[in-house]
């Protein structure tokens, strides 16, 4: 077990994932929506390893892997997305792009 | 106060400072920097709490390779101040509270769940890190078909970059 | 025992006419189509026959079992055969209603020969004796009730016979609806009576009334609900009190229609009804009461407005509602036999009546005004001298049909076991009215200087499919009654003693009467020549053949002076004016206003309505959810997520 408490990592990892949800939601900037969905990633990453030290496990840090590896997937594609997107609509403010509506 | 707890309060204050940064930030490369932080704080927590090889992969592959791509896109799309525009009412007087009381409600039950259990306190188990040799047998035993599968998922991830980002011609 | 055995030919066979003259008579010719109609009357008729020689051919006493052929209904404990019956009464019936029907059958073919539409005549009767053949032969009241409206719809169906005619199709809704809110009570009597019974077999319910211990559930205010629900049954379709005002209207139809159907059968179907139940309304002296009352002051009334009518067929209307009275009078004294033998007397002379008016109106054209009419007897005597003996028969003359009957009903309500003197007087004063405005009519039709123009109007006898069967119906309205003449002079009245088990056998125990004196054969005979409904009818008479014959500026004369009574009697008393302010304009009014424009419109559309708007309406405002705005989505993700960790957190408590 670690030293540190593993409830702390864990409100740690809370804390972070509520940051990167409310950077979701009050950011305008689609590049920085995009940090945003990292930065829950991220927090998440850090649960899981957490959890792996406390049950003395290795499948936490298996989760972790592969959940960097497919964020680091959707990252290039979602960037791709990002670039078409202005080269379209030639602006990088989310709520400019709002043609998908009633 | 032994060192893990100060380097774990370090890092934890450097993470949340580096999120806060993201958010308040006004220019997109600030905010990326700031997650680049962001991610290296949590890479020291990972090495605090023995996995030395995700540590690693998260600095190489998370800081060093996902942030430098954004870092190029918002350098290729030269993404400036965004405009403040306000279409909506519910994202700015429901997101934010909601958002915030999130923030708390998981951080509290968080806090509050496993507090007094064995899992906070420690029982049994050893401190010492995972070695990556535990590791890989997991990784190419009992998790070889993921593995494969996220092979494919890497190339279809490049194959649609590559698509989308294509002039046409 | 064939047809003893096979009942359902009897009914068969019209029904067999009904359908194929209804669906393929319009290519028939007319030969053919008349040859379908009656022959399958007469072949009715000729069962019946059969089935009489059988029935009397059976044992003394012997009580025949319902025939069941299928079961019609069964829901739980309610399980209703298609069953028929036979017994005396049924046997009466029977042969009075296929005889006056083929009878009218044969007069159809001359009377309706000029007509359009003659195929669906004759299916139209066929289906109507169809019709009432089952509600005679029902041997459950369900069945019967069948028979009840399927006469109802015939009747319809015949009175709007000339379908382009306004008044006709007026009168023939008249008829089917006042006859519904008879039938309604009727409705709400079968279930009453089930419902104590448990069971709609007459001859179950029988057994149940007289069973020991006796059913505790048939108290006499049960019993006494139940009949008066079946009566107003029977005040509808018998056209009594207050239900009368459809019958004068349904002078619209043809007039073998009226002869038939509003003289011989349908409207007497509620008699039939009485006096087949008879053992429950023995064991209900109040709705006994009630019959005989509302029967009493039927006679009264209606015999009053014939007094003043122009048109024949009114006066003949009025009539066979005034003479429906006295049969009912006659059940509700318990002189059941009476009633049933004034039904059959009355179907003889009353469909000769109708049928020899209809004679009359074929001669003078169509035309059916009294006022037109004159000095015919001359000009078509045979239609005079059976449309006298008639007038002799219903007026109460002795010797003839109606005597009989009537003079039984009265003495039954003078001196029986439920005699009440103010319903007798009642009676007789009617008796008197009825021979009064009968000879009237013989006078003004037949006596006297033409009224008409001799040139337009050439007045000839009908051909012989329209006398003969006047001549058979008069010929029994003469011998009818004589079934019951030796009771005059002390002997059996053979009608009675026929009719005796049907209303002995299930009949409560009544205390002997001490047997009255017996007088001699001479002195009852005069007794029976001089008694009150003999005088009276002579009176009529008189009083005729003075206001006709001997002074004609009489009428007018006290129609001046009584100028404020003639007015209300010629107008029938202004009832139908009254029943049109007082029902049915509200009811259109109610109808219109609340049930239309309230109830279908605001309640039914707006709920249809409202639902579809309710849809539409939420729908276009849950579409403003898709902004198009990513940031109210994202909003939005957070809104669960927060409702879910809530839930997780303090509903599902899995904090500890």
């Amino acid at each position: 077990m670690s030293i540190v408490p593993i409830s702390y990592y864990l409100v740690l990892s809370a804390i972070l994932f509520g940051l990167g949800v409310v950077a979701f939601v009050v950011k305008r900037n689609i590049i920085t929506i995009f940090m945003a969905i990292e930065l829950m990633l991220n927090a998440v990453n850090l649960a899981f390893v957490a959890f792996a030290r406390a049950h003395n496990q290795l499948d936490g840090l298996v989760f972790v892997f592969f959940v960097i590896v497919v964020a680091a997937a959707e990252s290039a594609v979602g960037l791709a997305i990002i670039i078409t997107v202005y080269q379209n609509r030639q602006t990088l403010n989310i709520e400019r792009i709002n043609l998908l509506k009633f | 106060m032994t060192l893990p707890f100060i380097v774990f309060f370090v890092c934890a204050i450097l993470a949340v400072v580096g999120a806060l940064t993201l958010i308040l930030a006004r220019e997109p490369i600030h905010s990326a920097l700031a997650l680049v932080l962001v991610m290296v704080s949590l890479a020291v927590l990972y090495l605090l709490l023995g996995a030395e090889f995700i540590a690693a992969v998260q600095i190489i592959v998370y800081a060093g390779a996902v942030m430098v791509l954004f870092v190029f896109v918002i350098m290729l799309l030269n993404a400036g101040v965004e405009e403040r525009t306000d279409y909506s009412k519910l994202a700015k007087y429901a997101g934010l509270p909601l958002g915030i009381f999130l923030l708390l409600a998981l951080a509290y039950w968080m806090f509050d769940s496993f507090i007094g259990k064995q899992i906070a306190n420690g029982v049994g188990g050893t401190n010492a890190s995972v070695s990556t040799r535990e590791l890989s047998a997991q990784l190419f035993q009992k998790y070889l078909f993921p593995f494969e599968a996220t092979s494919i998922l890497i190339l279809i991830a490049i194959l649609g970059a590559l698509v989308l980002a294509k002039k046409d011609e | 025992m064939f047809i003893l055995d096979h009942l359902w030919i009897i009914i068969a066979l019209p029904l067999l006419g009904a359908a194929i003259n209804g669906l393929l008579g319009k290519n028939f010719s007319k030969p053919i189509v008349n040859s379908v109609g009656i022959g399958s009357v007469a072949l009715a008729f000729l069962s019946f026959a059969e089935l009489a020689r059988e029935f009397a051919q059976l044992p003394a006493g012997q009580i025949l079992e319902p025939k069941s052929y299928f079961t019609w209904i069964t829901a739980g404990q309610f399980k209703v055969d298609f069953s028929l019956q036979v017994d005396q009464l049924t046997i009466i019936m029977l042969g009075v209603v296929t005889f006056v029907s083929l009878l009218v059958h044969i007069y159809s073919t001359g009377y309706m020969a000029h007509e359009e539409g003659y195929y669906r005549f004759f299916s139209y009767l066929n289906l109507f004796v169809f019709f009432m053949l089952t509600l005679v032969l029902a041997a459950n009241v369900v069945l019967m009730f069948v028979g009840w409206e399927g006469v109802g719809l015939c009747s319809y169906l015949l009175v709007g016979f000339w379908f382009l005619k306004q008044s006709a199709i007026s009168a023939g809704k008249k008829a089917f609806i006042t006859t519904r809110i008879g039938d309604f009570g009727f409705t709400i009597g079968i279930l009453l009576l089930f419902w104590t019974f448990g069971s709609v077999d007459f001859v179950t319910i029988f057994k149940h009334l007289v069973g020991a211990p006796p059913d505790a559930a048939a108290s006499t205010g049960v019993l006494t609900t139940i009949c008066l629900l079946l009566f107003t049954g029977a005040v509808g379709k018998s056209a009594q009190l207050p239900l009368y005002v459809w019958l004068p209207d349904a002078m619209e139809g043809p007039t073998p229609v009226s002869a038939l159907i509003h003289a011989a059968t349908m409207v007497t179907a509620g008699v039939y009804m009485v006096a087949r139940m008879n053992p429950l309304f023995s064991r209900a002296p109040v709705a006994m009461f009630v019959v005989a009352l509302i029967g009493a002051l039927t006679a009264f009334f209606a015999a009053t407005i014939g007094l003043v009518q122009t048109d024949i067929k009114k006066v003949l209307a009025y009539s066979t509602v005034s003479q429906l009275g006295y049969m009912f009078l006659g059940l509700g004294v318990g002189a059941y036999a009476s009633g049933v033998f004034h039904l059959m007397t009355h179907a003889f002379f009353k469909g000769l009546l109708f049928l020899a008016a209809g004679s009359v109106i074929h001669a003078m054209g169509g035309d059916q005004e009294m006022p037109h009419m004159g000095g015919l007897r001359n000009k078509i005597p045979i239609t005079f001298w059976c449309m006298l003996i008639a007038t002799f028969a219903i007026a109460g003359i002795p010797g003839f049909a109606g005597y009989f009957s009537k003079d039984e009903i009265l003495e039954a309500a003078r001196s029986g076991p439920n005699a009440n003197i103010g319903l007798w007087l009642l009676g007789l004063i009617g008796a008197g009215f009825t021979s009064f405005y009968m000879f009237r009519l013989i006078f003004l039709t037949f006596f006297g200087e033409p009224r008409y123009d001799e040139h337009k109007v050439h007045v000839h006898e009908s051909p012989y499919n329209m006398t003969v069967p006047l001549i058979l119906l008069a010929i029994l309205s003469t011998v009818g009654g004589w079934v019951a003449a030796p009771h005059l002079v002390g002997g059996t009245d053979y009608f009675e003693k026929f009719l005796h088990p049907v209303f002995a056998t299930y009949a409560p125990a009544v205390a002997e009467r001490a047997p009255e004196a017996l007088e001699s054969p001479g002195m009852m005979l005069f007794h029976a020549l001089t008694g009150w409904p003999v005088l009276i009818a002579l009176a009529g008479l008189l009083v005729a053949w003075w206001f006709y014959i001997k002074s004609p500026e009489t009428p007018k004369k006290l129609a001046d002076s009584l100028r404020a009574p003639y007015t209300l009697v010629l107008h029938k008393y202004y009832v139908d004016e009254l029943y049109n302010a007082a029902i049915i304009q509200p009811l259109l009014w109610i109808s219109t206003n609340v049930l239309w424009h309230v109830v279908d419109e605001t309640v039914i559309d707006g709920t249809v309505n409202g639902v579809a708007r309710v849809a539409r309406e939420s729908g276009s405002e849950l579409r403003e959810i898709q902004s198009g705005n990513a940031r109210s989505y994202a909003t939005w993700v957070v809104i669960g997520a927060v409702g879910v960790t809530v839930l997780m957190i303090g509903l599902w408590g899995m904090v500890r």
